[in-house]
């Protein structure tokens, strides 16, 4: 089911639209956000260049450290008491970045998530459970908000306590699950031990999956765990811009709808800043035109992706972010090869001799790069030949997938670095 | 009868084989035999020890891939050639090993702690032939 209007409008219709709310936020935030004016008065840019869409890229971009030196309501453009919720990121490095909604915002907000969810197969039928952490963290609330709006029934069990939420997942008929990958598996995998089979003993038919990337490989692991007829979308947002409903998959699964009317994608060369013709890879760049408290222009997500503006098969007009490839941050150069650490996890998500958790070490030897990757076993064993043989085939993967040679060490279970927020698996030990 | 090994699977790193026996010190676990075999990058620690299960539960606890590894735990005669024999006996009997190392008692006693393709049939054919074989339990009371 389609949620709004909207989203058939036709590309004249959005492009119109968007024109028209990409300036009166410019014109806002000019006159109401000193850090950006002062941005825009550096590169000799006033509110009345902007004419039409392509004068976007005339704007200067903003990133997660500018709102870190503006913390932490320096890129606000409303008062304080105009607010009526806050909300901030774990802040692993440094201090967090906070953000803010108004009335209006939340409303924005419930309707871009409900459409979300409408395209990945909710309804009013539903039994939503949302194993998100609720607090501080975008993620729970958004979902809540725009799943209890069309209708669903919402279970707000949180994460943690595990058991209990398969029992509730039981006794109250859950038939959705709101998650990230890995804890979805994992409570699948406690479901299993605790003698209830996710596949005959549950109703979970519909997995709302966000806040990692979810790889071909998750997907198929999911629906191992839970069951073929499951139909798991993933969706996309971040709290700067807004939390999730930023942009979401359909039940084709060809790429996340993006809601268009509310921001205006761009992909950039992330080396140069210069916006890419459509259809080209790059980092992505989000404008939002229709928020108030926090209204961000070209702000750099860091997330490599690329844009199709085909048609898709449900009727949605707007455009699709192909399912992320990385973070450009996260992107390096091993021998001159582009290596994202997302294709690496998915060959270790491949092997079911060896856990999730994975380290990347790069390391210069002379004029060359050697690329070493640390695994965990996920099973003892006492023989040297099946060691041997789980460390060839990821080599043999590995070299498949990436084109280059790495070294597989492998390690106890645990004794890998574990991460509560976003992980840090990456170690670049060159000199630069 | 079958003994428990106790298996554990430790990186090359220094001090790694010393956090493994300090474990087992704390936790009083005697070590009988040992065997340490190693790749370039790994190596894998073997261990007849007193109370197997103990071990092995405080060294997962401490992170380490361990497991109980079922083995033989023969009894050969303390003189030349008795190896030997025992060896043509498997090997007649189509029995393949994996890995074997010694265990004596008091400079008495030796057994020859033995990993093979087929334990259960290599038992039984060692029972057959009036050969003793220790279990866990016996282990644990030498």
């Amino acid at each position: 089911m389609i949620w709004s209007k909207e989203e058939t409008l036709s590309r004249a219709e959005i492009e119109a639209l968007q024109l028209e709310r990409l300036k009166e936020t410019v014109n806002r935030v000019y006159e109401k956000v000193p850090a950006y004016r002062a941005k825009m008065d550096a590169v000799g840019v006033k509110p009345e260049d902007i004419k039409e869409l392509k004068d976007l890229a005339k704007l200067p971009f903003v990133t997660k450290q500018d709102m870190r030196d503006t913390y932490p309501f320096g890129l606000f453009a409303v008062e304080k008491k105009d607010l009526v919720r806050i909300h901030a990121s774990s802040g692993t490095t440094g201090k967090p970045t906070v953000v803010g909604y108004t009335e209006n915002d939340l409303k924005t907000w419930t309707e871009c998530v409900s459409r979300i969810a409408c395209m990945g197969g909710a309804s009013k039928e539903d039994v939503a459970q949302i194993c998100f952490g609720y607090g501080m963290f975008t993620g729970a609330l958004g979902l809540h908000y725009g799943l209890e709006n069309i209708g669903a029934t919402i279970v707000p069990s949180s994460t943690g306590n595990s058991e209990k939420q398969i029992m509730y997942m039981k006794d109250f008929g859950t038939t959705l699950l709101v998650a990230t990958p890995s804890y979805a598996l994992r409570l699948a995998e406690v479901a299993n031990e605790i003698g209830v089979d996710p596949k005959k003993d549950l109703n979970v038919k519909i997995g709302l999956v966000g806040s990692e990337l979810l790889t071909d490989a998750m997907r198929e692991e999911m629906h191992k765990a839970w069951g073929d007829d499951m139909l798991v979308t993933s969706n996309y947002g971040m709290s700067e811009l807004m939390g999730p409903g930023v942009s979401g998959e359909c039940e084709y699964l060809c790429g996340m709808h993006i809601n268009e009317d509310y921001f205006i994608p761009e992909i950039i060369n992330p080396q140069t800043g210069e916006v890419l013709p459509a259809g080209e890879k790059g980092e992505l760049v989000i404008t939002c035109i229709k928020k108030e408290g926090l209204p961000l222009i070209r702000y750099r997500t860091k997330d490599i992706t690329r844009l199709i503006y085909e048609k898709c098969k449900c009727g949605r007009t707007f455009c699709r972010m192909e399912n992320l490839s990385g973070r450009s941050d996260d992107m390096l150069k091993i021998r001159g090869v582009n290596v994202f650490p997302s294709q690496i996890e998915e060959v270790i998500l491949s092997f079911a001799e060896l856990g999730p958790h994975y380290e990347i070490i790069v390391t210069r030897d002379g004029y060359s790069d050697k690329l070493e990757i640390r695994v965990e076993l996920a099973h003892t064993t006492d023989s040297f030949g099946v060691l041997q043989d789980i460390s060839k085939r990821v080599k043999n993967k590995i070299k498949v997938i990436l084109g280059l040679d790495a070294k597989i060490s492998l390690e106890s279970p645990n004794t890998l670095q574990r991460f509560e927020g976003k992980a840090k698996r990456i170690k670049d030990l060159r000199s630069k | 009868m079958v003994a428990k090994q106790l298996s554990v699977f430790i990186e090359n790193r220094q001090g790694r084989l010393g956090e493994v026996l300090s474990v087992l010190k704390e936790n009083k676990v005697n070590i009988l035999s040992l065997s340490l075999a190693d790749t370039t990058e790994y190596g894998l620690l073997r261990l007849i020890v007193n109370d197997p299960a103990l071990g092995k539960d405080k060294l997962a606890e401490d992170g380490f891939s361990t497991m109980l590894t079922d083995v033989l735990v023969i009894n050969i005669s303390h003189e030349a050639g008795s190896l030997q024999d025992l060896l043509s006996f498997l090997a007649e009997n189509g029995i393949n090993i994996e890995y074997m190392y010694g265990l004596s008692i008091d400079g008495q006693e030796a057994y020859v702690v033995l990993k093979a393709s087929d334990l259960k049939k290599a038992d039984e054919m060692l029972a057959k032939k009036g050969v003793k074989t220790l279990s866990s339990e016996q282990i644990s009371a030498l």
